[in-house]
């Protein structure tokens, strides 16, 4: 029930809009399926599946807008949810923001979704697990890990006659190895569209070697370093992350109006200025075949290829329909993942060439210092370690940081292979003054 | 950490929901949502169905919850309302245990069959997993408690109040910052109440009417010719009230040292505070940047209760001791070896930190927890040293007691309960000291209010936080408005810089609406107390950069 056909969908959102008496309506059905399995103390802790389906319609009058939604399909439910959402929008205050439907768009055309990840069973699942804690085990390592699968669609329609459809598959996989004895800790993450391209005992036995590797760590002072930033260390799936933040203050709205990194000094924002170093470059692309992302998003509004960052210089910023109309602009939506430029060097490489500097797994519990310069703190996790002369030397006690992005992508020295960190391509890089600023004794 | 700012930081996630609401959450008018969908009586029968159907399937214990969470919110922005958002979420989640294993499912079908089905499937997952389970689950004991109920001590329920009032509250909120040059401001009120009930096959039938309110707002002020910008957040908390909350009694308020602002305690005024904020945000835009060095900290409860939180509640989680939460959110440094030695020095002498889900007024406080275990209040952290955990029932016998603590805890009837954090606190001092005489013999020192920036490491040790308003202490005297501060310590090493704490007449909560953890990630509401606290030479830096 939950996975509905393109065909399906849209006779159920048919009926939707034939029941409305308000001047516009846009209707959205949700569904799928969600399986996950967790586990601690090499053991499963927890699994559950949820099945969802959910059908959210919001009215308008005028300026008013009303919301409803129902998780129930027979013609009564359906009625009743459309006029509660009449109801609710001629009780609501005037808000001059509201933006009439859109007329039809056009799409992209987006393979998102994969036969093998659609199939994936409580066994598979189980395996996954299996796959952590028996070679953890073996090594007298302790897995603790989470592994969720989702094969999902959405569907809009409008009284203007605007229908879009996307379904997806995703797959999370993320563990955390520690030792017995607490000395050390070793991490690993993988986010997959096709579960076929997951290996989750190599996966596992990445964690389980920085774990083994990160033993007895040695305390060096904090100050500005070189580092090497793995792709998790980048972006993260669970928390704030330092490429993550840049990207989210990309909002004009927020630029022109003077509270944000990217507005202008003397007015305006930041799009044709050069911020980071011109090696950086940064696009979105919905049919890219390692990140599919929906070809729309939740208003209607296509989402299509462009550049976020060009040879370091901002060439867009995402606009709400209501802004983009008041300052003449594109309305351009947020993108589903992006990619960011890499180059040919694999993370080896990056060390090999490196004379003394500090190699990053992770980074954790990043929050906004100062949202003028994009000063983030947060700490080191998971497997920090000390690189003398292109070899890694030993493991090093875990540092707080407080840097920007902007000053990091300004200090960049060198781009690695990018690979798949949520819906997103990010390679490693390496960058000089990099800014620690106190020790933590955390493993 | 705070679910609010995590959606809100998360990055690529743009179009998340404006706020976290329970699953299967759906919009409902003002008037349905103050009409009880069923009764007491029924909602007994509705249980029975899945403690009888457990039992027959050889479960060993069963509990049953039947949850209508109802949550309102309001956001708005200068002269705009930008959203209202009135819904429900109503099912039933069943736990047994088969085979000394835990199952668990829930469903939005509250009829005896679909109660009964969720009763099989829950009993299902407990009889597969049971494969893997290497001990089987031991739980504490617990006497039945019968047919209760229990509210929070509301004088005015907040789903009462017309949505168009407090409309009009934010609006004129707004309209107060924007007449005192303010460029931007956002308000926002959030309110949520839990209608829970509880039972279980250890006899116990327990109705639970659980209401929290949270009004806050944000102040921006620009500097037009060098395009720096400010904020000012308010002063209030979030807490276990009704609309009473709101109602700005003046007995409830208090001057923070030196008279830089005013403080609130049980009640808050908001109009007052948006125009102390617009004032001070501009004053803000002219501060001092801070030197960096050590300073002894003046922390208001306003700003400490963040620092209690992350620091303290966080690592005497016993799950997270464990290593149940190692792949998320971390462990902790407060191991079971420094709890047995009985001499771990978390703090200094005068520290007693203690945990307490009674506190009137506060985000926790609820009659029993979600075992149906009656609440109480225990030492975490007693005259400085470390002496217990919080725990629920399947982990006290890891730490040799007989009792749960009773802490235990779903965001809805969809989820899974489990420990969660107790309202924990900093005992008031024992001596008479007001924020006025705490702040006299400080040679060097900044005084701290309001909670800001805040991060710590995944097993609690190294942390470091900003704040709203910072001021400048010399010898004994408030000399002026600092910016660009942030504090960076260690936890015992700053809990045992603790050198005096004002007496009882300054405590005051704070708290975190949406406290995260687990995988799925479910959210928590949790309340922190203290009065104004004094910590000796603590390492401050300077924020500032130039690009």
């Amino acid at each position: 029930m939950a996975l509905l056909s393109k065909s399906d969908a849209e006779a159920i959102l048919k009926k939707v809009i034939a029941f409305s008496k308000a001047d516009d309506i846009d209707a959205t059905l949700n569904g799928g399926l969600e399986g996950n399995i967790r586990y601690a103390r090499n053991s499963v802790s927890t699994s559950g599946l949820q099945d969802t389906l959910t059908l959210a319609v919001q009215s308008r009058f005028g300026k008013k807008v009303g919301s409803a939604s129902i998780n129930e399909f027979d013609e009564a439910s359906i009625e009743k949810c459309v006029r509660r959402s009449e109801e609710l929008a001629q009780l609501a205050p005037d808000n001059p923001e509201t933006m009439p439907s859109l007329e039809p768009q056009t799409y992209l055309d987006v393979k998102g979704a994969f036969e093998s990840t659609e199939k994936i069973a409580p066994d598979f699942r189980a395996k996954v697990a299996e796959d952590s804690i028996v070679p953890a085990a073996a090594k007298k390592v302790v897995a603790a890990g989470f592994f969720n699968d989702t094969t999902g669609f959405q569907a809009l329609m409008n009284k203007k006659g605007l229908y879009a459809y996307y379904k997806s598959t995703t797959m999370e996989f993320s563990v955390t190895m520690r030792t017995e004895d607490g000395t050390g800790s070793g991490y690993a993450v993988r986010s997959y569209s096709d579960v076929s391209k997951f290996d989750s005992a190599k996966a596992s036995q990445v964690a389980i070697d920085k774990a083994l590797q990160s033993r007895d760590a040695k305390a060096i002072e904090p100050g500005k370093y070189t580092v090497i930033l793995e792709p998790a260390a980048l972006l993260s799936t669970v928390d704030a992350s330092l490429l993550g933040a840049m990207i989210f203050a990309m909002d004009a709205r927020q630029a022109d109006e003077g509270r944000s990194f990217f507005a202008k000094k003397g007015g305006g924002n930041k799009i044709g200025e050069q911020i980071v170093d011109e090696r950086v470059n940064i696009y979105a692309d919905p049919q890219h075949p390692e990140i599919p992302s929906s070809p729309f998003v939740g208003d209607g509004r296509a989402r299509e290829k462009m550049m976020l960052v060009e040879k370091g210089v901002v060439k867009n910023l995402f606009y709400s329909r209501y802004w983009a109309e008041k300052q003449g602009k594109k309305a351009i939506p947020p993108p589903g993942g992006v990619v960011m430029q890499g180059g040919d060097a694999s993370l080896d490489d990056l060390i090999k060439d490196t004379k003394r500097g500090i190699l990053v797994t992770r980074l954790w519990y990043i929050r906004p210092v100062d949202p003028q310069t994009l000063l983030y703190t947060g700490l080191t996790r998971d497997g920090t370690f000390f690189i003398e002369n292109g070899k890694i030397k030993h493991p090093v006690k875990n540092f707080r940081f407080n840097e920007s992005p902007i000053i990091m992508l300004n200090n960049l020295e060198a781009l690695g292979n990018p690979e798949r960190i949520g819906n997103n391509l990010i390679p490693p890089i390496r960058v000089r003054d990099f800014t620690f600023t106190s020790l933590s004794d955390a493993v | 950490m705070q679910r609010r700012d995590f959606l809100k930081l998360t990055g690529l996630g743009m179009s998340a929901a404006l706020m976290p609401l329970p699953a299967f959450s759906m919009p409902i008018s003002e008037a349905e949502s103050r009409e009880p969908i069923i009764d007491t009586a029924e909602k007994k029968k509705l249980a029975d169905v899945a403690l009888n159907t457990a039992k027959s399937l050889g479960a060993t214990y069963c509990d049953v919850r039947i949850n209508r969470n109802l949550n309102q919110a309001i956001f708005t922005r200068e002269d705009r309302v930008q959203g209202i958002a009135n819904s429900q979420s109503f099912g039933v989640g069943v736990r047994v245990i088969v085979n000394g294993t835990w199952g668990f499912a829930s469903t939005n079908t509250v009829t005896p069959d679909g109660i009964k089905r969720a009763t099989e499937r829950a009993a299902g997952i407990a009889k597969a997993n049971s494969r893997l389970q290497k001990e089987p689950v031991k739980l504490a004991p617990q006497a039945g408690q019968g047919e209760q109920s229990w509210k929070t001590p509301i004088k005015k329920n907040a789903f009462d109040v017309p949505i168009a009032e407090k409309v009009k509250l934010l609006l004129a909120v707004n309209a107060e910052a924007m007449k005192l040059g303010v460029r931007f401001v956002n308000s926002q009120m959030f309110m949520i109440n839990e209608q829970k009930y509880f039972a279980s096959t250890d006899g116990s039938y327990i109705d639970q009417d659980i209401h929290r309110i949270y009004p806050t707002f944000t102040v921006t002020g620009i500097d037009i010719a060098t395009r720096k910008f400010q904020t000012r957040n308010a002063l209030s908390m979030p807490c276990g009230m009704g609309y009473e909350y709101l109602d700005g009694d003046a007995s409830e308020k208090q001057q923070g040292a030196g008279g830089v602002t005013t403080l609130y305690k049980k009640r808050y005024d908001m109009l007052e505070d948006v125009k102390s904020a617009a004032k001070q945000v501009q004053e803000k835009l002219a501060a001092k940047s801070v030197e960096a060095g050590k300073y002894d900290l003046i922390l208001d409860p306003s700003h400490l209760w963040l620092t209690i939180h992350e620091s303290v509640g966080h690592p005497t989680e016993l799950d997270r001791v464990l290593g149940y939460e190692a792949n998320y959110a971390g462990t902790s440094f407060a191991t079971l070896e420094k709890w047995k030695s009985k001499s771990f020095k978390y703090g200094s002498p005068i520290v007693t930190l203690f945990a307490d889900k009674r506190q009137e007024g506060s985000l926790g406080y609820v009659g029993w927890d979600d075992e149906g275990v009656p609440t109480k209040r225990w030492d975490l952290i007693k005259d400085g040293i470390l002496v217990n955990y919080q725990a629920i029932r399947d982990q006290v016998q890891l730490i040799d007691q007989q009792e749960s603590h009773g802490c235990c805890y779903a965001q809805s009837w969809a989820d899974v309960q489990f420990q969660r954090m107790p309202n924990v606190s900093l005992a008031a001092g024992k001596q008479k000291l007001s924020p006025e005489e705490i702040i006299k013999d400080v040679e060097k020192g900044i005084y701290i209010i309001g909670d800001g920036s805040f991060s710590i490491d995944q097993q609690r040790y190294n942390f470091q936080f900003g704040g709203q308003l910072f001021y400048e202490i010399k010898n004994g005297k408030i000399v002026g408005m600092l910016k660009d501060v942030a504090y960076q310590s260690n936890t015992q090493e700053f809990w045992n810089s603790c050198v005096a704490i004002c007496d009882e007449s300054d405590f005051r909560l704070g708290g975190a609406f949406n406290d995260g953890k687990g995988q799925p990630s479910q959210s928590n509401a949790v309340s922190h107390g203290s009065a104004t606290a004094r910590f000796k030479s603590v390492n401050v830096i300077n924020t500032a950069r130039n690009i």
